[in-house]
């Protein structure tokens, strides 16, 4: 056998392929093997490097030289320059290194840079081939909660670990488990949520392409603990490679017997279904989710009863996130109290932050719960785009909440946020500059949710339908002098009526932006 | 398929599309929970969802004709006219907005010669809005098909959509 030299990974994601990443990686191949390195020099996939906008990203080890923004006329000079001289090709060097470590919350200067959880594999492994992620330590953990755990003890030490939902509720995972685990009945579903619709927000879409066996391994153990056998994933129909990567990675779980019955050689037999969503924003919403996946409209459902004890098919059901089941197996390997180090004491872990708008370098980081929203912009982010001025920053998605500058030192946590009527929600990061019209904001936030409203209530079917008319005579410096009151008098009254958190929601992006950029938005309508 | 089927008479081949749902029904007989399933096949077959797709899928599934309809309008994904043979979507997402995406609408529309949720006559087109795709640090992104466009301008928009026959 050959002893690889060089390892090239290539970055294949949605955006790297738009990018035209098939046609460079077509062309390095070809081109390696040309110049005869085919047996030295190995090419391989791996999802996100956590950069975006780079145009196709190539990764060179041992040396770890990040090339950004190649095309397949760079490529001769590529292999010939760094390949068969050794030596880098400058001109193409990333900038900007993606950060592949946990962002800190503080920067003490001693600890040493941390390994992340959630992207651990993202962007080093191939995610089409379920060796690389065995060997990088993947189902050792559902391997570890088979053999020495019951499933009693998968709760604890998922309740201990202080794991709460991170689609945007933030509900104590621990704690979904063990009531879903006591609801009488036999059969239990496992569901993950990856309608991934929140505006601004691509984690799962990353952690699916980059990582899916990662995914698989989190719904085994959920699976194990609350004594379910059948898991759904919900997927947006739009995320193409996504879902085939999944169903791919799915496939060779089947192979090798980790999904299927007695996996392991043990009494737990589990299986997973990858289910196409057909786009309905509201369908994030766990009981329309659940109302979708049996084939009907994706209205929301009345609570009580929760899914837990009637989901899917009227038995007991968890729906988690993508990203909170990609936490599972690492809190089962290393333990409650090592996930316990990262974040802070009401909020361990991690979040993945998707940060986009009026940035220098758009993208994707996994920092600790707790780092602050300057550090997140200005030490990871880059900064302002073009040295101007921050103004605020939406956070939390379309239904999330607008911060002023003088939130900037606020700690980015679930807890921390809700003292300042805020939320964390999916943890999308939309940053807005100087130039930015909040009118403009509004109204592209209120178009969002009446064209997402799915009409069972009448309070937010009709409240969204006046408050855009409402804003579109504001912004077209018509609006009359007690509009902006309206508005809030609306969200008001769709915050305490609506059905569901689609229109409860509302009340925050309209009243925090009221509340920091007020004078602005009120000059409308002198 | 034997030979007289292979003939370009329209109807023909829309005759054999239909054999072919009849197949796709088979395997989800009597499942309504597999409606949402069954739609995604026959769209990808139809490109659309017709009157008689949608009796068929009625029947097969046994669920009533009101509630498939209720799905298919309930839902962005489906269409109950004709799609034209490229999907052209601006993503008019909260980042995109703010990048311009609703520039891009217009443009579209206004060369395009139609309105979002039309199909051009020559069935070349169709123009559509579609909710955030992720590809918010490329914003404002458009799709057209399963191909995603980041950073589009509008003063490039039309000569990467006439690359799509």
């Amino acid at each position: 056998m050959n002893l690889v030299r060089n390892h090239i990974l290539i970055s294949i994601d949605a955006g790297t392929i738009m990018a035209g990443a098939r046609a460079v990686e077509k062309t390095l191949v070809d081109e390696i093997a040309a110049q005869g390195l085919a047996a030295e020099i190995s090419v391989l996939e791996t999802g996100s490097i956590g950069a975006t906008g780079q145009g196709v990203i190539l990764v060179v080890y041992p040396e770890g030289v990040y090339y950004g923004n190649i095309t397949p006329a760079d490529i001769p000079e590529l292999v010939e320059e760094h390949l068969l001289k050794g030596r880098p090709l400058k001109r193409l060097i990333l900038s900007e290194i993606p950060k592949q470590h946990v962002i800190k919350k503080e920067k003490t200067g001693l600890l040493k840079e941390q390994p992340r959880i959630v992207l651990r594999n993202s962007g080093i492994i191939n995610p089409e081939n379920i060796d690389e992620y065995i060997a990088a330590d993947g189902y050792e953990a559902i391997a570890n909660a088979l053999t020495a755990m019951t499933p009693d003890e998968v709760i604890e030490e998922t309740k201990k670990s202080g794991l709460v939902g991170r689609g945007g509720a933030a509900f104590t995972t621990g704690m979904k488990w063990d009531f879903a685990r006591k609801a009488p009945g036999d059969i239990k579903y496992i569901v993950c949520n990856a309608d991934e619709g929140e505006p601004g927000t691509f984690k799962d879409r990353l952690i699916l392409e980059g990582d899916p066996h990662k995914l698989i391994e989190g719904m085994l153990i959920a699976g194990y603990a609350v004594g379910a056998s059948k898991g759904f994933v919900y997927i947006r129909g739009e995320y193409a490679l996504s879902i085939e990567r999944l169903e791919k990675a799915i496939g060779q779980a089947r192979q090798y017997g980790l999904l299927g019955d007695h996996i392991l050689d043990s009494t737990f037999s589990f299986d997973i279904f990858v289910m196409k969503g057909a786009g309905a924003y509201v369908c994030g919403e766990e009981t329309a989710l659940i109302e979708s996946l049996e084939g009907k409209r994706g209205h929301p459902r009345n609570k009580p009863p929760y899914p837990v004890t009637e989901g899917l098919w009227a038995k007991p059901t968890v729906v988690n996130n993508v990203e909170t089941l990609a936490n599972v197996p690492e809190i089962i390997l290393h333990g409650a109290s090592w996930f316990r180090g990262y974040g802070t004491e009401k909020c361990p872990g991690t979040k993945v932050f998707t940060i986009i708008g009026n940035v220098t370098t758009p993208g994707l980081i996994e920092a600790e719960m707790g780092t602050t929203l300057r550090d997140i912009i200005y030490e990871y982010a880059g900064g302002i785009k073009g040295g101007k001025q921050f103004k605020g920053a939406l956070v939390g998605g379309a239904a999330g909440a607008f911060l002023g500058p003088d939130m900037l030192d606020v700690k980015m946590d679930f807890v921390n946020l809700k003292e300042y009527a805020a939320v964390l929600g999916s943890g999308a990061i939309l940053v807005l500059d100087e130039d930015v019209n909040m009118v403009d904001m509004l109204k592209s936030v209120l178009h969002f949710f009446r064209h997402e409203s799915c009409g069972h209530c009448v309070p937010c079917r009709l409240g969204t339908a006046q408050m855009v008319k409402i804003i579109d005579r504001v912004s077209a410096s018509k609006g009359k002098k007690d509009d902006i009151d309206k508005l809030l008098n609306i969200a008001q009254v769709m915050q305490t009526t609506s059905f569901c958190p689609l229109g409860q929601s509302l009340y925050l992006p309209i009243s925090s932006s009221l509340k920091y950029f007020g004078k602005e938005i009120r000059s409308y309508v002198r | 398929m034997v030979a007289e089927n292979q003939c370009h008479c329209e109807q023909a081949q829309e005759e054999e599309l239909y054999l072919k749902l009849q197949e796709i029904i088979k395997e989800h007989q009597r499942r309504p929970k597999e409606l949402i399933m069954v739609l995604h096949k026959a769209q990808n077959l139809f490109g659309y969802l017709p009157r008689r797709v949608q009796e068929m899928v009625s029947e097969g599934l046994n669920v009533s004709l009101n509630e498939v309809y209720g799905v298919i309008t309930f839902y962005n994904f489906f269409s109950t006219v004709p799609q034209g043979r490229n999907n052209v979507k601006i993503c008019l997402g909260t980042a995109c907005y703010v990048r311009g995406g609703q520039m891009l609408l217009k443009k579209a529309e206004k060369e395009l010669g139609i309105r979002a949720g039309e199909t051009t006559e020559d069935r070349r087109y169709s123009l559509g809005i579609v909710r955030c795709i992720g590809a918010c640090g490329l914003a404002p992104a458009m799709l057209i098909n399963d191909d995603v466009y980041g950073r589009v301008k509008t003063t490039k928009m039309m000569e990467i959509i006439e690359r799509y026959g």
